[in-house]
C-alpha cells in the first residue's frame, strides 16, 4: 500500500482548493456550509428586529440605508421583509445544514468509517462541491439584483413567485446548480458505501451515521428530480411566457392578467412537497447519525436495538414519499385524499419515536461521560422530541386548519432543524474535530457556547407556539398589525433579545473554533476511545486514509464487552 | 498525485456483481426515471385539468416524428454494436459504430431542429398555449439529453484510443456506461412519442 500513499507536493491550489481528497472536499463544504449558516442567522437577526420593534429604524446602522429604496430611513420594507424570509429559508435548507450535514459531515466521514480510501468517484466529488458553490454564489448575486432576491418564500408558490422580479429568476437558477450538486453527491455516497468497505464490514456491521447517509442519499436521489422538473416548468413561466402554473382569469392589482392560462398552481405544490418533505429528512438524518455515534461512544454502552433502527430508518426514507400532502390540507384536496395523507403521516411517526427511543434506552445504565460533544447530543432528543411531537397535529386536517401558516408551524419545524438539527451538528464538530485538526477543542469556551445557546434557542423557539395558538400568521411584516395579534406582541420582543442573544453565544464557538486550531491540545489518533474505524487512522488522517486496508472482525459498538480488559474493542482488532 | 488505489474501477465488486461507475450510471438514471417521471405526470395532470387540450395528430408531424423514431431506436443498436466490437478486442470497429451512433444522434436533433423552425415558422411558440408550451418544454429538455449523450459518445471515441491501449477493461466499462445512458434517452423518447404525438 505504501506507494499509494506516498506524497507528491501538489501545491496549495491543488491541495486546498481544487482537491479531490474526500476530506479536503469534505471541510470545502463544511466551512462554506457554516458561512452560510451564519448568514443567513444574520438575516433573521435583522428581521427579528422588525417583528419586535415594528416600523422602527435599525440602530446602529440605519444611517447606512438612509436614502434606500429598500430601508428608507433605515426601516425595513416589506419587500425586503419577505426577501429576508424566503433567502433565510432558502439559505438554512439548502445552503446550510445540507452541505454541511451530508456534504461536509458525510464527505469526510462516510470513506472513514467504512475503511475506504476515499470516494467511490473523487473527481465527481469536487464537481459536486464547485456546482454547489456555483448556486450559492448565484443565490447571493440575487441580492444586487433590481428588485432584491427572491420574495416569495422558501416554497415559491406560485402565482406569486412567477410574478415576482428578476430575483426569483435567479433562485431557479441557484436551485438547479444545487440540485445538481446533491444529486452527485449522493451517488457518489451511495456507490462508495455498496462497494468501497472494507473486507469483514458487513452491511449490518456499518456505523449507524452511514446507514443514516446511506438513506439520506438515497432520498436526494430520489426526490430532488421532481423539484428539478417544477423549477423547470418555474423557469418556463417566468421567461418564456407559457403558464404551467398559473390559472385563467387572474385578476392582479385590479387588472386582468396577460397569460395564456389553463396551468394549475397546486401542480406546483405537489412537485415541490414531493422533495420537500423527504428534504426534512434530509436534514434530520445525518443528525441523527452523528448524536447515535456519540451517544454510544459517550454512554460506553453498545447502541441499543442497532438492527432495529436500520430498518426504522429504512421505514422512514420510504414513508417519507408518501406523506407529501400533509403541508396542503389547505389546497381543498377530497377526504379520502386527505385520510391517506393523514394516515401515512401518523405511521411515518412511529420510526422516527422507535429511533429516539433507543437512543434513550442506550443512555440507560450507561457510565455516561459529560463531554462536550455528548452534551450537545443530549440536547439533541428533548429538542427533536418537542419538534416532533408538535408535528402530529400538523399531519391531522382537523388541528392542522387552525395552525396551518402560523407561527405554531415555525415553532414546530424549527425545533427539529434548529435546536434538534444544529445541536447534533454541533455535536458532530466537537467530537470529530480532533480527528480533522489534530486538536482538542477548548472545553470552557465549549461549555459558554452550549449552555448559552440552549437558554437562548428555546427562548426563541418556545413563545413562537404561543403565538401560533394565538393566531399569529407566519411572514407578518407588521406582527402588531392585526389587533388579535396585539396581545402577544411581547413575546416578539423577547424572542428577538434571545435570537440577538443565541447570535452572540456563537462568538464562543468561532472564537474556540479558530483559537483550538493553534492552541488546542495537541489529540491523539482516538482520543475519545471509540471503536469505528475512523479513529484508527492516523490524526489528521493522510491522503488514502489508512496506512494498511482496514478488515473488520465485529461490529461498530463493542463497548464494556465482558471479560475485556479496555471497556471497548476497535472494529479492526481481530 | 498521490493515488489511493479505489476498488472496482475496472473489474465488478464479487457480491454486486457491477463497477463503480455502472452503479452510478444506474442510480442516475434512476434520479431521471424520477424527473421524467414528475414531468410526464404534470403533463397529465395539466392535460386532464383542461378540456381544450388538442389531439397531438392533430397539430403536429407524425411522420416526421415516426421517422425520428426509427432514427433513435437504430442508433440504439448501433451503440450496442460499438460495445460489442469492444467485447470482441475491434477497435477499428468500435469507432465506425460510435460514429454511426453520434452521426444517427445528430441526424434526430437535425430532424428536431426543423420540425421546431416549421412550428416558429407557424407561430406556434411555448407562450402560444400550454400544449405547445409541453410540447416545447418536453422535447426540449429531451433533446438536451440528446445533445448531452452526442457530446459524451464524441469524447469517448476522440479520447478513447489513449485508454484502450492502456486500459481496455475500463474504457469498456466506460462505453457500456455511456450506452445505458444512451438507452435510456432512448427508452424516454419511447414515451414522449405516442403520449404527445399520437394521443
Ligand atoms: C437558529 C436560528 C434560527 C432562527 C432564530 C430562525 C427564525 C425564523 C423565523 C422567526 C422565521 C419566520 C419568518 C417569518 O415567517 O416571517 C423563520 C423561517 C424559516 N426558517 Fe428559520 N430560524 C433559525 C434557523 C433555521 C434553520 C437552521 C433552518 C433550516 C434548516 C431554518 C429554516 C427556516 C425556513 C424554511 C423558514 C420559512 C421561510 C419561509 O417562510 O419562506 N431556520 N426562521
Ligand atoms: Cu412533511
Amino acid at each position: 500500500m505504501s506507494e499509494h500513499n506516498e506524497h507528491h507536493e501538489l501545491g496549495f491550489i491543488r491541495t486546498y482548493v481544487f482537491s479531490i481528497d474526500h476530506k479536503v472536499i469534505g471541510i470545502q463544504y463544511a466551512i462554506t456550509g457554516l458561512l452560510f449558516l451564519f448568514f443567513g442567522f444574520c438575516l433573521m437577526m435583522l428581521m427579528r428586529w422588525q417583528l419586535a420593534y415594528p416600523g422602527e429604524a435599525l440602530p446602529l446602522i440605519a444611517s447606512w440605508f438612509e436614502n434606500s429604496q429598500m430601508m428608507p430611513g433605515g426601516v425595513m420594507s416589506p419587500d425586503l421583509y419577505n426577501s429576508f424570509g424566503a433567502m433565510h429559508g432558502t439559505i438554512m435548507v439548502f445552503l446550510g445544514v445540507v452541505p454541511l450535514a451530508v456534504g461536509g459531515f458525510g464527505n469526510y466521514l462516510v470513506p472513514l468509517q467504512i475503511g475506504a480510501p476515499d470516494m467511490a468517484f473523487p473527481k465527481l466529488n469536487a464537481a459536486s462541491y464547485w456546482s454547489y458553490f456555483v448556486g450559492g454564489v448565484v443565490m447571493l448575486c440575487s441580492f444586487f439584483l433590481p428588485g432584491g432576491p427572491a420574495q416569495s418564500g422558501w416554497t415559491s408558490y406560485p402565482p406569486l413567485s412567477i410574478l415576482a422580479s428578476t430575483g426569483q429568476t435567479a433562485w431557479l437558477i441557484g436551485m438547479v446548480f444545487l440540485i445538481t450538486s446533491s444529486l452527485l453527491g449522493s451517488i457518489n455516497i451511495i456507490v462508495t458505501i455498496v462497494q468501497l468497505r472494507a473486507k469483514g464490514l458487513s452491511f449490518f456491521r456499518m456505523p449507524f451515521l452511514v446507514w443514516a447517509q446511506f438513506v439520506t442519499s438515497f432520498l436526494l436521489v430520489l426526490a430532488f428530480p421532481p423539484l428539478e422538473a417544477a423549477a423547470v416548468f418555474q423557469l418556463m413561466d417566468r421567461v418564456a411566457g407559457t403558464s404551467f402554473f398559473m390559472p385563467s382569469g387572474l385578476v392582479v392589482g385590479g387588472m386582468p392578467l396577460q397569460v395564456a392560462g389553463g396551468g394549475n398552481p397546486v401542480l406546483w405544490q405537489h412537485l415541490f412537497w414531493f422533495l420537500a418533505h423527504p428534504e426534512v429528512y434530509v436534514l434530520i438524518l445525518p443528525a441523527l447519525g452523528i448524536v447515535t455515534e456519540i451517544i454510544a461512544n459517550n454512554t460506553r454502552k453498545p447502541l441499543y436495538g442497532y438492527k432495529t433502527m436500520v430498518y426504522s430508518v429504512l421505514f422512514l426514507g420510504f414513508m417519507s414519499f408518501i406523506v407529501w400532502a400533509h403541508h396542503m390540507f389547505m389546497t381543498g384536496m377530497g377526504t379520502t385524499m386527505s385520510n391517506f395523507f393523514q394516515t401515512t403521516t401518523m405511521i411515518i411517526s412511529i420510526p422516527s419515536v422507535i429511533l429516539i427511543t433507543c437512543l434513550i434506552i442506550t443512555l440507560w445504565g450507561g457510565s455516561i461521560r459529560f463531554n462536550l460533544p455528548m452534551m450537545f447530543a443530549l440536547a439533541f432528543l428533548p429538542m427533536f422530541a418537542i419538534g416532533g411531537l408538535t408535528g402530529l397535529p400538523l399531519g391531522l386536517a382537523t388541528s392542522d386548519i387552525y395552525l396551518h401558516d402560523t407561527y405554531y408551524v415555525i415553532g414546530h419545524f424549527h425545533y427539529v432543524v434548529a435546536p434538534g438539527t444544529l445541536f447534533a451538528l454541533f455535536a458532530g464538530i466537537y467530537y470529530w474535530y480532533p480527528k480533522v485538526t489534530g486538536r482538542m477543542m477548548n472545553n470552557l469556551l465549549g461549555k459558554l457556547h452550549f449552555w448559552i445557546s440552549f437558554l437562548a434557542i428555546n427562548g426563541i423557539f418556545m413563545p413562537m407556539f404561543i403565538q401560533g395558538f394565538a393566531g399569529v400568521s407566519r411572514r407578518l411584516h407588521t406582527p402588531n398589525f392585526y389587533a388579535h395579534a396585539q396581545a402577544v406582541q411581547g413575546t416578539n420582543v423577547f424572542m428577538s433579545i434571545s435570537a440577538w442573544v443565541l447570535g452572540a453565544a456563537q462568538l464562543f464557538f468561532i472564537i474556540n473554533f479558530f483559537l483550538s486550531l493553534k492552541a488546542g491540545k495537541r489529540a491523539s489518533d482516538n482520543p475519545w476511545d471509540a471503536t469505528t474505524l475512523e479513529w484508527a487512522t492516523p490524526t489528521p488522517p493522510p491522503h488514502g486514509n489508512f496506512l494498511q486496508e482496514p478488515v473488520v472482525h465485529r461490529g461498530p459498538y463493542e463497548y464494556s464487552v465482558p471479560g475485556k480488559a479496555t471497556d471497548y474493542i476497535p472494529q479492526q482488532v481481530s | 498525485m498521490s493515488t489511493a488505489v479505489i476498488h472496482y474501477i475496472d473489474h465488478p465488486h464479487p457480491v454486486t456483481g457491477v463497477t463503480n461507475s455502472k452503479l452510478g450510471v444506474w442510480l442516475f438514471i434512476a434520479s431521471e426515471v424520477m424527473l421524467f417521471g414528475a414531468l410526464f405526470s404534470s403533463y397529465i395532470i395539466l392535460r386532464i385539468g383542461n378540456p381544450a387540450w388538442p389531439h397531438g395528430w392533430m397539430v403536429l408531424n407524425v411522420p416526421l416524428a415516426t421517422l425520428n423514431t426509427m432514427i433513435l431506436i437504430t442508433s440504439s443498436v448501433t451503440m450496442v454494436m460499438s460495445w460489442a466490437a469492444l467485447m470482441m478486442n475491434r477497435f477499428d470497429r468500435f469507432r465506425l459504430y460510435m460514429g454511426l451512433t453520434i452521426l444517427l444522434g445528430l441526424a434526430f436533433m437535425g430532424v428536431k431542429g426543423f420540425e421546431y423552425s416549421s412550428k416558429f415558422h407557424h407561430e406556434h411558440f411555448p407562450w402560444t398555449d400550454n400544449f405547445y408550451g409541453i410540447y416545447f418544454t418536453l422535447t426540449g429538455l429531451h433533446g438536451l439529453h440528446v445533445l448531452g449523450g452526442i457530446l459524451l459518445n464524441l469524447y469517448f471515441l476522440v479520447t478513447g484510443k489513449r485508454l484502450w491501449t492502456r486500459n481496455p477493461k475500463m474504457f469498456a466499462g466506460r462505453i457500456e456506461a455511456a450506452g445505458l445512458y444512451w438507452h435510456f434517452v432512448d427508452l424516454v423518447w419511447i414515451f414522449l412519442f405516442p403520449s404527445i404525438y399520437l394521443l
